[in-house]
């Protein structure tokens, strides 16, 4: 990295004390670069062995790369904790400002650490914490949280507001963290960490210059990425109807998750397909900083009270595929406003929107099969289709009013464990399943992935681009995932969007890095992001991962898809062939 | 010429304009951005675009103490750095608040209305606008 670059600072603050202080890590950052690199080495730093990841001890870990603020697109703030959801690797990537404004304060990444004894909230200025009583602003919702912060901190368009509202309070083990409203750290609980520190928000805010080794050059490397990211097609999906664009493909497939994964296909997608979103909501396209594609889609709802006339409220409330999938197929919701209604609420608490459909969606089969009674429900109708009961369950999932609730807070992985219907819990490696039924690509994808996530590798990819046409070994299927996700460490170490991967290929990021200082080939950078693959899993060794211990329920070898050969063999064959490649 | 802020309602916030106007000053990053792009409280409700909307009888070059700020023809004003003491009166006379402070100099940032942002701006919420006269100049 180049001398001068403020790349190199790591601000550690310590909520325990009230106190904090800055670090220069060239050699963390020289070596790993930045985002989950670096992350991963400041976690196997500060994280102890064991620890309670609701502790004061599990430290919280921001991180951003070299290519924030100097090219576009690279507006990712990758996270990294222990996650109190699956007890292990914890990280999570998000967009809004976050990314950014953390590298115009001059950091590359931070370490925050211990448990405040009060609620209280961090506005970080530069290189300089303050701390501030969050009291008046505890057990408010998210949306509201962050308005009060708006008014006031300043630096108004420089600054970043992750916040955390009742879920993340309430400890519910998938409860998110929000920024800039409409992106999320989502999956895996960094908001119950949050929470377990008293911690309701971080404001960072900041406005400085960057160094560059040739400013010509770097004027001419930026114009020909800034070409690609608005010329190509692969982008151009993200731009038009947004992520939701996959619904309708996705359920001609026959790979749209439906009805806890009954089914496969949804009679009703058109209804709730991005089409039909634009053509009736859609009322506000949102950019990440830096970011010309701006993928954010919300939509406009506008309902009257029905208490006096004459009066509306008109709510703002973001779609995207995966809530699609998750507060709408797999519930079996056909309206979108249903949808929205419950999306709502669901941003509203701070909880994890596909987490919280997968635990709700297990909850009405298990309600079918009388598994639970209204007893556990608490006189809550848990049924296909009908929303309004799926927004009162989401509240008392934050709620917990008694030992049922408490159980779907922690996933359905825990639920399950309890109550029985272990078949149809949708998680893999206890995180909630993601929205693609396509096939052995998919599910080998979540199971072997880093963050049990459908974006560490790509899976459902692989299904619908190659296994569709050609039967592949599950030895051979691995290698090919693990491939892209050795690529995806260094895109997530550059902090690039993975929305981008198409034209952030490995020559182009090889050139792009020259004027931030680093002199990579491809060959080293590919090499890079396998030893940082290696230390995630040496991570999750030492926290207790296995991959014998991975449970596959019964429910995605029964309902057909698209691949055909899904069978629980193949699967078994392609984790023992991982556990051979990657662990010890 | 001059930059025209044409379609707010369009803006998605990307800030692509405020990297343009470092990079167009061989910067990177935002501290000298002389354009600011922040929500209108709260995203949802969309945003607003702060640069200098070249006024006919620009306020911050009639409070300049030391004539540091001129009119320029064609939009904008001019800054002489020389004779620029950073006193800031002319930041509290933008009401747009469009004069942007160099802390680093401790002297005001403006744009000179080169369009460069423009280029960059994905959704046409930015422009140029032409006198009568520029367009016959060109042709």
């Amino acid at each position: 990295m180049l001398k001068n670059d403020p790349l190199a600072k790591v601000l550690t603050v310590d909520l325990s004390q009230r106190t904090f202080s800055v670090d220069a890590r060239e050699e963390l950052f020289d070596k790993y670069i930045g985002g989950t690199g670096v992350g991963i080495q400041l976690l196997l730093e500060e994280c102890p062995e064991g620890c309670d990841a609701l502790g004061a001890d599990n430290p919280i870990i921001f991180a951003v790369g070299p290519f924030t603020g100097l090219f576009p697109l690279a507006s990712k703030t990758v996270a990294l904790f222990k996650s109190p959801h699956t007890g292990n690797l914890g990280e999570s990537h998000c967009g809004g400002r976050s990314a950014v404004a953390m590298r115009m304060a001059g950091l590359g990444a931070i370490v925050i650490k211990g448990r405040s004894d009060i609620p209280i909230y961090i506005s970080i200025d530069g290189h300089r914490v303050h701390f501030r009583d969050a009291s008046s602003i505890w057990k408010m919702g998210s949306f509201t949280a962050g308005r009060i912060l708006r008014e006031q901190e300043s630096g108004s368009g420089f600054r970043t507001m992750m916040r955390i509202g009742r879920g993340g309070e309430a400890l519910v083990s998938y409860a998110s963290v929000m920024t800039e409203t409409y992106r999320h750290f989502g999956r895996l609980g960094l908001g119950a960490v949050f929470g377990s520190k008293n911690l309701k928000a971080v404001v960072i805010a900041g406005k400085s210059s960057l160094p560059v080794s040739d400013t010509r050059r770097y004027r001419k490397l930026y114009n020909e990425i800034h070409q690609a990211a608005v010329e190509s097609e692969v982008m151009k999906k993200y731009h038009d109807l947004g992520t939701p664009e996959n619904i309708k493909p996705l359920n001609d497939f026959g790979g749209l998750p439906t009805r806890n994964l009954k089914d496969a296909t949804f009679e009703h997608a058109d209804r709730i397909s991005g089409e039909a979103f634009a053509q009736n909501y859609l009322g506000r396209r949102l950019a990440c900083s830096h970011c010309p594609v701006g993928c954010i889609h919300i939509a406009a709802l506008r309902e009257p009270y029905e208490d006096e006339a004459y009066f509306y409220r008109t709510s703002m409330i973001s779609y995207d595929y995966e809530p699609i999938y998750a507060l709408g197929t797999m519930l079996g919701i056909s309206d979108p406003q249903g949808y929205l209604k419950l999306m709502d609420k669901v941003e509203t608490l701070g909880i994890d929107a596909m987490s919280t459909g997968v635990v709700l969606a297990w909850a009405t089969e298990a309600r079918e099969r009388s598994l639970i009674s209204e007893k556990e429900t608490m006189g809550v109708p848990l049924a296909w289709n009908d929303a309004a009961a799926y927004i009162k369950a989401a509240e008392m999932i934050v709620e917990q009013p008694n030992e049922f609730y408490r159980s779907l807070a922690q996933g359905v992985e825990h639920a399950a464990a309890i109550y029985g219907g272990e078949e149809f819990a949708l998680a893999f490696g206890k995180n909630e399943m993601p929205g693609y039924h396509t096939g052995p690509g998919a599910y080998l994808g979540y199971l072997i992935g880093a963050r049990h996530s459908h974006l560490d590798n790509a899976g459902y990819s692989v299904d619908q681009k190659e296994l569709i046409k050609h039967a592949m070994s599950p030895e051979a299927l691995v290698e090919a995932l693990l491939h892209e996700e050795w690529w995806r460490q260094i895109l997530s170490s550059l902090v690039i969007c993975f929305f981008a991967r198409g034209i952030y290929l490995p020559e182009t990021v090889s050139r792009l890095l020259s004027v931030a200082g680093y002199d990579l080939s491809p060959d080293e950078l590919a090499g890079i992001g396998r030893v940082i693959h290696a230390e995630k899993f040496r991570y999750k060794e030492k926290e207790g991962f296995s991959f014998d211990s991975l449970r596959l329920p019964g429910r995605i070898f029964e309902t057909p898809s698209p691949v055909p050969n899904l069978t629980e063999e193949y699967i078994r064959r392609g984790l023992a062939h991982t556990r051979k490649l990657l662990m010890r | 010429m001059k930059l025209a802020v044409l379609e707010t309602e369009k803006c998605v916030g990307c800030q692509m304009c405020m990297f343009a106007c470092s990079r167009r000053q061989d910067e990177a990053g935002l501290a000298k951005s002389c354009i600011g792009v922040r929500s209108v409280g709260g995203m949802e409700r969309g945003f607003t675009v702060i640069v200098c909307r070249a006024c006919e009888d620009p306020p911050c070059a009639t409070v300049c103490p030391t004539d540091a700020l001129v009119k320029r023809e064609g939009g904008g004003v001019h800054l002489d750095m020389a004779k620029c003491i950073g006193c800031g009166h002319c930041q509290d006379a933008c009401l747009i608040g469009a004069i942007f402070w160099d802390d680093e100099i401790n002297k005001p940032m403006i744009c000179i209305h080169c369009g460069f942002c423009v280029r960059f701006c994905p959704h046409g919420v930015l422009g140029i606008e032409k006198k009568e006269n520029e367009f016959h100049a060109e042709e």
